[in-house]
C-alpha cells in the first residue's frame, strides 16, 4: 500500500513539469481531448434521435407537404391527419396487442416466479437439469417450434384467437422470467427460508411473507421485459393470429407494406409511432428496470 | 421415525401435511416441466420429423429422407439467404461492438449528462423491429428520403438507393439493426467498465501510460466475458431477425435481402412448402447451436478454472 503511495507521488512529480507553461499546455490538452469527447457523444445522440424526429415531423406533415419538403425540413402546418387516419386503420389492432399483453405479461410472471421460488429454495433431484433445459428456450429460434404448435393450436381450437396467442407468449417466454427470479432468490440467503420452514411456515407463506416482498425490483424487471417482448412480438402475431385478432405490429407491418393505392407517408409514421409509444414511454419512465432485465437476460442467459 | 409417528395423532396429521408440503413444489413447477418438454424439446423433434417427409401446405408423415436437405442445397434462394446472414451477421455484429465499445469508453470519462445521453442511445432498444423497418424504410427511401436531403441541403449529385439495389439492399438492413442494438452493446460495456478495479487504471497512469494505451491494453482485454456475452446476443438477433427484413423490404427486391428466417417463414406459411421450411428451420437450430455451444463450454470451463 504505501509502496503504491510512495511510487504515485514520485512518479507524478516527474509528470508535472516544473513552471507554469507546462501545466497550462497540459490543461490545454486535456480539455482539447475533453472537447472532442463530448462533441462526439453529442454527434453520436444527434444520430441516434434523427429517426425518431424524422418519424415525428412526417407524421404531422401534410401529404403535399411530404413531397414537397426533406425528411428533416419543419411541417407547413402541424395537422393531426396522419395520426387520426393511422388510428382509423390500426386502432383497433392496439387494444387487440393490449388484450394480448396484460394476462400473457401476468401469467407468465406469476409461473416465472413460482417456478424460481421452487428453482432456487426447494431444489429437488432434476431440478437442475430442469433448469438447464428451461435455459435453453432463451436462446430457442422459435421458428423451430412454429409448425408444432401452429398445429397445437389448431387441435385445441384456439387457432387465430387472442387466447391462443396469449397461451404461445407464456410458454415461450417461461424461460426468461424463470431466470429473472431464479437468478434473484439464489442470492437471498437460504438460512431465512430455513428458520421459517423450523417455525412451522409453509410453502406459499414463505413465499408470500418471505420472498415476494423483497422481490419487488425483480418484478418490475420481468413485467417489463415480457410487456416490451410481447408488444414488439411480430413472429408469433403473423403466424398464430388473422384478421382480427392480428397484433398491432401485424397492423403495422400490413399498413406500411401493401403495395395498392398512394403511399401516405404521414400516415405510416403516425402508425408506427402509435405501435411503438407503449413500449418508449415504459422505456421512459422505467428505464432502469428495463437495462436491468437486458443485461440480466445477457450476462446469464 | 415412522414408528413414533404411528403412535401420536397429531404427528400423522403432521405427516400429511408433510406430505403434501414435500410435493408442494414438484407440482407447482410440473406444469412448466410438462410445458418445456412439450412445448421445446418435442416440437423440435416434431419439426425434425417433417423435414424428412414431404409436407406442402399440410403436414403429411410420407418419409422422404434427406430429400428436402438435398432441396435446400439446390435452392438458390436459400444461398442467397445464408450469404445475407454472413453479411448481414458479420457487419451487424462487428459495427455494434465497435460502436458500443467506443460509445461506453467515451461515456465512461465522467461525463455530467451521462444518464440523459444513455437513455437516448437506447431507446431504440425498447422499439419492435418492426417499428425500426418502418422508420428506416422511409428514411432511406429513394427519391424522398436521405436522398432528398442532402441533395436539399446543396449536395446536388448524392444518390441513395441501396434500398432497391439487390447487390446493396442488406447494408441498408445492417444500419437499420445497428441502430437499433449498438445502444445495447453500450450498456452492456458501460456496466462491464464500472466493474473495472480503479486501481489498475490508477497505476498504469503513474506508470505513464496514455489513456488510450490503458483502455486497449488492460481495461478492454478484463472485459472478456461482456464482449462474449455482447457477441453471443448479437449473433442472436441476427439468426432470429425477421421482423426487421418483413417491415423494412420484405426481402426484396426479388429476393435480394432474404434472410434465413424469413425463407423459412415465406415457405412455410405462404409457398405451401412444409417440408422444406421445418429443414430451413433446423439448419437454424444448428447456426444456434454452433454458436452456443463452444459458449457455453468455454464458460464452464472458466468457471472450474476459477
Amino acid at each position: 500500500m504505501s509502496d503504491v503511495s510512495v511510487a504515485q507521488r514520485r512518479s507524478s512529480d516527474v509528470l508535472l513539469p516544473p513552471g507554469e507553461g507546462g501545466a497550462k499546455r497540459r490543461m490545454r490538452a486535456m480539455s482539447l481531448s475533453r472537447l472532442a469527447i463530448h462533441a462526439t457523444l453529442i454527434l453520436a445522440c444527434a444520430l441516434y434521435l434523427v429517426p425518431l424526429v424524422v418519424m415525428l415531423l412526417t407524421s404531422f406533415k401534410t401529404p403535399e407537404d411530404i413531397r414537397t419538403g426533406n425528411l428533416l425540413s419543419w411541417p407547413e402546418a402541424f395537422t393531426l391527419i396522419g395520426w387520426i387516419k393511422a388510428w382509423g386503420v390500426v386502432g383497433s389492432y392496439f387494444w387487440n396487442s393490449v388484450m394480448i399483453v396484460v394476462p400473457a405479461v401476468l401469467i407468465s410472471t406469476v409461473m416465472g416466479a413460482l417456478n424460481g421460488y421452487v428453482l432456487s429454495m426447494w431444489r429437488f433431484r432434476g431440478s437442475q437439469l430442469f433448469f438447464g433445459l428451461l435455459l435453453f428456450g432463451c436462446f430457442l429460434p422459435f421458428q423451430v417450434i412454429l409448425l408444432p404448435a401452429s398445429f397445437t393450436l389448431g387441435k385445441l381450437g384456439l387457432a387465430n384467437t387472442t387466447t391462443g396467442l396469449v397461451l404461445v407468449h407464456v410458454v415461450y417466454g417461461l424461460a426468461f422470467t424463470t431466470l429473472f427470479f431464479r437468478n434473484f432468490y439464489v442470492s437471498v440467503p437460504e438460512a431465512l427460508v430455513r428458520a421459517a420452514r423450523l417455525d412451522g411456515a409453509g410453502f406459499f407463506t414463505i413465499f408470500g411473507r418471505i420472498l415476494l416482498p423483497m422481490s419487488i425490483p425483480t418484478i418490475m424487471v420481468c413485467l417489463i421485459w415480457q410487456f416490451t417482448q410481447i408488444w414488439n412480438d411480430f413472429l408469433f402475431g403473423v403466424v398464430f393470429a388473422s384478421g382480427d385478432t392480428q397484433p398491432i405490429t401485424v397492423a403495422l407491418n400490413n399498413l406500411v407494406n401493401t403495395s395498392t393505392g398512394i403511399k401516405e407517408y404521414n400516415v405510416d409514421m403516425a402508425a408506427a409511432m402509435i405501435a411503438g409509444l407503449p413500449t418508449l414511454v415504459v422505456y421512459v419512465l422505467a428505464g432502469k428496470y428495463f437495462l436491468r432485465g437486458l443485461t440480466s437476460g445477457a450476462v446469464k442467459g | 421415525m415412522s414408528s413414533v409417528a404411528v403412535f401420536s395423532p397429531k404427528a400423522s396429521h403432521g405427516r400429511s401435511t408433510d406430505w403434501l408440503q414435500a410435493w408442494l413444489p414438484k407440482l407447482v413447477l410440473a406444469p412448466s416441466v410438462v410445458i418445456v418438454l412439450v412445448g421445446f424439446y418435442a416440437y423440435i423433434l416434431w419439426t425434425l420429423l417433417l423435414s424428412f417427409t414431404n409436407s406442402r401446405f399440410m403436414p403429411s408423415y410420407k418419409w422422404v429422407g434427406l430429400a428436402q436437405y438435398m432441396r435446400l442445397m439446390e435452392n438458390d434462394r436459400w444461398w442467397v439467404a445464408s450469404q445475407n446472414l454472413l453479411v448481414f451477421g458479420g457487419l451487424f455484429i462487428a459495427i455494434s461492438l465497435c460502436l458500443g465499445v467506443l460509445l461506453a469508453v467515451l461515456l465512461d470519462q465522467r461525463i455530467r449528462a451521462e444518464g440523459a445521453i444513455r437513455t437516448i442511445y437506447l431507446y431504440p432498444m425498447a422499439l419492435s423491429m418492426i417499428v425500426t423497418g418502418t422508420a428506416w424504410q422511409w428514411l432511406l427511401n429513394p427519391g424522398l428520403g436521405l436522398d432528398k436531403l442532402l441533395r436539399d441541403w446543396g449536395w446536388e449529385g448524392f444518390r441513395f438507393d441501396w434500398l432497391v439495389d439487390p447487390d446493396r439492399v442488406v447494408y441498408c438492413l445492417v444500419m437499420a439493426a445497428v441502430w437499433q442494438a449498438s445502444g445495447f452493446v453500450m450498456a452492456l460495456f458501460l456496466a462491464g467498465l464500472r466493474g473495472v478495479d480503479p486501481s489498475i487504471v490508477r497505476a498504469a497512469q503513474v506508470d505513464g501510460a496514455s489513456l488510450p494505451t490503458i483502455y486497449l491494453r488492460i481495461v478492454l482485454p478484463s472485459l472478456r466475458p461482456v464482449f462474449f456475452s455482447s457477441l453471443m446476443i448479437l449473433a442472436h438477433i441476427a439468426i432470429k431477425s425477421f421482423d426487421l427484413v418483413a417491415a423494412m423490404t420484405a426481402g426484396g427486391p426479388g429476393y435480394a435481402s432474404d434472410l434465413p428466417a424469413m425463407f423459412m417463414y415465406t415457405h412455410t406459411f405462404t409457398r405451401g412448402q412444409m417440408g422444406l421450411g421445418a429443414a430451413s428451420a433446423m439448419l437454424m437450430l444448428g447456426a444456434v447451436l454452433a454458436i452456443l455451444v463452444p459458449y457455453l463450454y468455454s464458460e464452464l470451463r472458466t468457471k472450474r478454472h476459477e
